[in-house]
């Protein structure tokens, strides 16, 4: 975690090509839920997003990673229409939910609001779907409790079942695991996959927790202000430069590390999959 | 009926706390007090300009508190600090109102009863609109309820579902005008941001949910403004502040016990 100037991560010849395809090349996947060309964003002068091109197809878990900073809560937020884009453009296909768990919700306390009432904004949902969709989420017992008087955790939970509650086509998570203590982490990701297999839905995150995530994604987007390089988590992580970044304590990373057969010297230029 | 004059005063005074209860709801919860006060404020602006050129001082407060309310919602978030221009463009709206009425040497006016209200010379016509709008935003805050309580949890996930938080904003801001404008010959400008928030805070001790807490700070209004009638009365005091002092005690004998039979319960 001490070296968050290093920025440019690389991902080497063969790793990166190994399943990216359509995704690689968002312009040319009708098939995409959501999908930006060229998004750039900047708040008073400083740019925080440079030419993103992303596309999420369905069934996909997509993490988003990079440092502090670095844009990927205001990705999401360009992603769901909350900031204007300064260029370019975010396509939904026709008629796509969204699940969104943002990373901090701030609920007045002067506003009475029962996690029942919560999951019912704004439409109404008969009383036995929003029972369920808490049992699934973890907190059966608080459908009556005040939001306002939740932990941190049930908090997360209650914003979990919400974003499902509507079977959405894609579910984004920024940093929703917050307030979750460990177990609770490693479930919320393997529940992920299980939420992906039952309904089918897209799932793009944003999250720190490394070492879970990657176990749980299909495909991870390392940005930096531009995206720095995507592809399978063993070739994002396997990359000396991703190591640099985000530090080598990592257990699972160093694990994958180890296993893996290739070595990445620096000099690939040519090899070199530089999104930004 | 219409024809007593206290008659008059007590269905003028209904008609805006009815109107004021849901919206003074999202006030509250929405941390928009000072809005509401900036916008009340720069009426005393509306009441100068309708003076000056003879049209009705209802049209003008609204179009003043209108362009006031979307101004400050406008320039918001570029650069100064909320609070901050909220600050300036109130009491400066208010103290070039005041500047602009003295200029209006043929026209002899209360100003008190702008400042203050003046609810017991409501007449047959200002009922009218008084109830009027005050049916208006009862409307669009019904029409608008569930919208409006999701963009007011988190704008985001009013976003990320296909809503627009910045038009239901614009609604509150214009239900914001409409209230200031029918308000003003209730309880006058200075008063008027007491009967949106206290009805809403005193529900607040009492309501499990939002729509309990609209209900509740309807029914705290409504007896604010017929025992409010009844005191100054009684007492004969100024009837727009004793209305808003009958509302403060019920904020707080309410507020209290509140407290006390919580602090019992965990006993």
């Amino acid at each position: 975690m001490l070296y968050y100037n290093t920025i440019d991560c690389v991902i080497v010849h063969g790793l990166s090509q190994m399943d990216t395809g359509a995704a690689m090349h968002p312009t040319h996947s009708p098939t995409a839920l959501i999908e930006a060309n060229d998004l750039c964003v900047g708040f008073g002068g400083r740019s925080v997003l440079e030419h993103i091109d992303l596309a999420l197809n369905p069934g996909e878990i997509v993490t988003v990673v990079g440092p502090n900073g670095s844009g990927k809560s205001t990705l999401l937020r360009a992603l769901i229409g909350a900031i204007d884009p300064d260029r370019g453009q975010v396509r939904k296909a026709a008629g796509l939910r969204i699940g969104y768990v943002p990373q901090r919700l701030h609920i007045d306390p002067t506003l009475p609001l029962s996690v029942r009432r919560f999951l019912n904004l704004p439409g109404r949902h008969p009383r036995a779907q929003v029972d369920k969709a808490l049992a699934r989420a973890g907190i059966p017992q608080q459908a009556d409790t005040a939001m306002t008087q939740l932990s941190g955790g049930q908090f997360q939970r209650a914003l979990m079942a919400r974003a499902l509650l509507d079977e959405p086509d894609l579910l984004m998570l920024d940093e929703a695991s917050q307030g979750l203590d460990q177990t609770g982490t490693a479930d919320f990701y393997r529940q992920l996959e299980v939420i992906r297999d039952e309904i089918g839905c897209g799932i793009l995150m944003v999250s720190h927790d490394l070492h879970v995530v990657m176990r749980a994604a299909d495909r991870v987007i390392c940005i930096n202000h531009h995206i720095c390089c995507q592809g399978r988590p063993e070739a994002v992580t396997a990359a000396p430069e991703y190591r640099a970044l985000f530090g080598t304590d990592d257990e699972t990373a160093l694990a994958i590390f180890r296993h893996d057969p290739h070595q990445h010297p620096h000099d690939h230029d040519d090899e070199v999959r530089d999104a930004g | 009926m219409l024809d007593d004059f206290m008659v008059r005063a007590a269905l003028a005074g209904l008609g805006v706390v009815l109107a004021a209860a849901p919206l003074g709801c999202f006030v509250v919860w929405r941390r928009m007090a000072f809005f509401g006060a900036a916008t009340a404020h720069a009426a005393v602006l509306g009441v100068a300009i309708s003076l000056a050129l003879s049209v009705s001082v209802f049209a003008g407060v609204l179009a003043v508190a209108l362009l006031m309310a979307i101004l400050v919602t406008l320039t918001s978030g570029r650069g100064y600090a909320m609070d901050t221009l909220l600050g300036v463009m109130a009491h400066s709206s208010l103290a070039f109102g005041l500047v602009a009425v003295s200029f209006l040497t043929d026209v002899r006016i209360d100003l008190m009863a702008y400042l203050f209200g003046d609810i017991l010379a409501v007449g047959r016509g200002d009922l009218a609109v008084i109830w009027s709008g005050s049916l208006l935003v009862l409307t669009l805050m019904a029409w608008r309820w569930q919208p409006l309580l999701l963009a007011t949890v988190s704008e985001d996930l009013a976003y990320a579902e296909g809503g627009s938080p910045r038009r239901e904003s614009l609604y509150l801001t214009v239900a914001l005008a409409v209230v200031v404008a029918v308000a003003i010959k209730v309880v006058g400008v200075l008063l008027i941001a007491a009967l949106l928030i206290i009805p809403a805070a005193t529900a607040r001790a009492f309501s499990t949910t939002p729509e309990a807490m609209a209900g509740g700070a309807a029914v705290v209004g409504v007896g604010s403004v017929l025992l409010g009638l009844w005191g100054s009365w009684e007492l004969d005091t100024p009837t727009g502040p004793t209305i808003v002092c009958v509302a403060t005690v019920a904020f707080l004998l309410i507020t209290s016990l509140a407290r006390l039979t919580r602090a019992r319960a965990l006993h």
